[in-house]
């Protein structure tokens, strides 16, 4: 019986038809390099330009790359090897290779930086992979500290009374909070603020003087090199989040007070070019601290970047909690849970999760926007291209540093933008 | 007014014997109003249950219906008048509010689960966070909720794996994890297939069978027929009328009332 009738006679299937594998042509590489490739005259055409254009590149930079000289002690030494032939002069890099990466820091601690990058990445393993054992976490904590005093130095009391500080913090909102828990948030910022204020340099200087321990203290003016670039970077980022975390949720706030300082601290930060701020840190905002303070270049820095950043943060959070049905906010607050819990467990862990791209967007820019500080003259690696230019020996080298530089960057860059997609693939629970 | 068709919304035989009125007094309302900007969308309204009634809201969209069931868990909050749930009064003072919202369930007509979160941590997240549970006793009681309404095999997996009916019985477990006292349900089989509004339904008189206080925002006629003990119509925000559902199906004494059954019940 066939389906010709099937309007007009009634019909019953009684046998299924079994699944059949596809023809030739609609599979394999044929079938890719058909639809992909050649899938009419247009796209012919147009394929075979690209592949036109892609010879023509390679052909040009091809012999230039594969003709690099790796050993030479200046840019003529380089000419005189290459002896008229076309080729890159990468020894620049073998020469500067260490100033590149640490600027001046002085050689014979190298190993503190390099202790403080593999640290960092025991730090971050346990915050990016959460197979991993969360007791891991508590190292991430204390990094900060443990990465300031290794690549600073100077007395190891500093950083310790600094952890004090939030120790005294903790202590404080554990006995406040069977009084009230408003007591107990006031009562943990007041107590780090007390004993930083009073307690922690008196603290310093006596547990130096008993017990003198410590390492070389490295001036802020030796770094430089990607050393700078990672310091600022990742400070940045770590601080941004947080803190456009809070500024998003202060812009959303029924009270005035505090949706007003939000929203006008985003905006302002947003209208004004980085750059702006950074001459502002450099030059300007001793003259707003009080006289004789002389607070660290970098850290200034440290301080506009993440600002900046976390305004941008903050904006691009709140996309992420527009995006929240109002649903989810009644059915946590139906269950009982209150703001903050309710921010925490279902809010916040779906808005950053909407907002991942929009967040490794803002670190990527927050970290490749590091280099702008060649401007207030820190020495990153851009900065220290310049000044390897301005040796007699290396003058007039430009595209080997900068491929260079741009290749330790993407190799960063591309490092967080894998990351992030992993990331949403994990997070992926709605089995769209 | 020939007697109108209203289907059971169960095959099987209803257990009516624990279905209880006590005279303990849940939910007290006295001159309740409520106003969205400028639009008057309460008026006046009084109403009290006690213990153990189940209460079907019934009414024209826009009527208020939703409004009012939103108002007894502070979701909507009223501007004057008083609403006392379980010896508490709602006021502005949040620990009340966190209380109240503590004893009163909430089902959604749009389930609201957490989709990050799998069904077992769905159920055991409240009772982990506000009732401070420790997080195995939550589990079982999860499980526990999860087999009465029939998806225990589900939990392990997330709300966005499930059909309509199946989330919005795990929306129910979830509520029911909270030990409510009292249940709110928001037109909790309107967004559902026909095929799934019975199992939804069947949960629900499940319930009403074990004698949890309910109060129903629904089109579900059979449903109120069947084990409801009052129907409240309301219409433009006012309660126009409320009687025992026998009655209130078979004699509705306001014209709006017939109008609106008249429309919604195939006669």
């Amino acid at each position: 019986m066939s389906d010709v009738h099937a309007q007009t006679v009634a019909y019953v299937r009684d046998t299924m038809l079994p699944e059949q594998s596809p023809p030739l042509t609609e599979k394999g590489a044929i079938k890719w390099l058909r639809e992909n490739l050649f899938s009419g005259w247009f796209n012919t055409v147009l394929t075979l330009l690209s592949l036109l254009v892609i010879w023509y590149t390679l052909a040009a930079i091809g012999p230039w790359l594969l003709n690099s000289v790796w050993n030479a002690g200046s840019l003529s030494e380089c000419r005189r090897i290459l002896d008229g032939t076309s080729g890159a002069c990468f020894a620049v890099i073998n020469d500067r290779w260490h100033q590149l990466l640490f600027g001046f820091y002085p050689p014979a601690l190298y190993w503190r930086p390099v202790l403080a990058l593999v640290l960092l990445f025991v730090a971050l393993a346990p915050v990016l992979f959460f197979a991993l054992p969360r007791k891991m976490l508590i190292f991430s904590g204390l990094y900060p500290f443990v990465a300031y005093h290794l690549l600073w130095g100077g007395s190891v009391w500093l950083p310790i009374s600094a952890v004090l500080g939030f120790v005294a913090g903790y202590v404080a909102f554990r006995l406040l909070s069977r009084i009230s828990a408003l007591v107990a948030v006031f009562g943990a910022v007041l107590a780090p603020v007390l004993w930083w204020i009073f307690a922690a340099g008196a603290f310093d200087s006596t547990m130096s003087s008993i017990l003198p321990l410590g390492l070389d203290f490295v001036r802020s003016d030796r770094f430089g090199g990607f050393l700078i670039s990672l310091v600022i970077g990742v400070t940045g980022i770590s601080l941004s989040l947080p803190i456009g975390i809070l500024l998003a949720l202060g812009r959303q706030s029924d009270m005035v007070f505090v949706k007003s300082v939000c929203v006008i601290f985003i905006e302002f930060i947003r209208g004004v070019p980085l750059i702006t701020l950074l001459f502002t840190a450099s030059l300007l905002l001793n003259y707003f601290l009080p006289p004789g303070t002389s607070f660290d270049l970098i850290l200034r820095v440290i301080i506009m970047v993440t600002l900046f950043a976390s305004a941008y943060m903050a904006e691009v959070i709140r996309g992420g909690l527009a995006a929240l049905p109002k649903g989810q906010y009644e059915a946590a607050d139906a269950l009982g849970l209150d703001y903050w819990k309710a921010q925490r467990l279902i809010i916040m862990p779906q808005a950053l999760k909407i907002s991942i791209p929009g967040i490794v967007n803002t670190f990527i820019g927050l970290f490749k926007d590091t280099t702008l500080v060649v401007f207030i003259g820190l020495l990153d690696p851009v900065g220290l291209s310049n000044a390897i230019r301005a040796s007699t020996d290396w003058n007039g080298i430009y595209w080997e540093l900068f491929i260079f530089i741009g290749a330790l960057f993407f190799i960063f860059c591309f490092g967080i933008s894998r990351y992030s997609m992993y990331l949403e693939r994990k997070l992926k629970t709605d089995h769209k | 007014m020939s007697e109108p068709v209203i289907e059971m919304p169960v095959d099987r035989k209803i257990d009516a014997s624990k279905m209880k009125v006590s005279d303990q007094v849940a939910i007290q309302i006295t001159g309740m109003n409520k106003w969205f900007g400028t639009f008057h969308v309460l008026r006046d309204i009084n109403m009290t249950v006690n213990q153990g009634e189940r209460i079907v809201v019934c009414g024209p969209s826009g009527s208020g219906k939703s409004t009012l069931i939103r108002c007894i868990n502070r979701l909507e909050e009223h501007q004057s008048g008083q609403i006392i749930v379980d010896g508490t009064e709602l006021t502005g003072d949040l620990k009340n509010i966190d209380k109240v919202r503590s004893e009163v369930g909430m089902v959604f007509q749009h389930f609201n689960l957490f989709p990050h979160l799998s069904i077992l941590e769905n159920c055991t997240l409240a009772p982990i966070w506000v009732r401070k549970t420790p997080k195995r006793e939550a589990e079982e009681i999860a499980m526990h909720f999860l087999e009465k309404v029939k998806i225990p095999e589900q939990a392990l997996k997330y709300p966005g794996q499930l059909s309509g009916g199946q989330q919005q019985r795990v929306a129910i477990a979830r509520s029911l994890c909270m030990k409510p006292r009292i249940m709110l349900f928001d037109e909790p089989t309107s967004a559902l297939d026909p095929e799934m509004i019975k199992e939804v339904l069947d949960t629900m008189i499940a319930l009403a069978e074990e004698g949890m206080t309910m109060i129903c925002v629904t089109h579900e006629m059979g449903f109120a027929q069947a084990v409801a003990n009052r129907v409240i119509f309301m219409d433009q925000g006012q309660i126009v009328e409320q009687n025992e559902p026998r009655e209130f199906f078979n004699n509705p004494k306001s014209d709006r009332t017939k109008l609106f059954l008249s429309q919604i019940l195939g006669h």
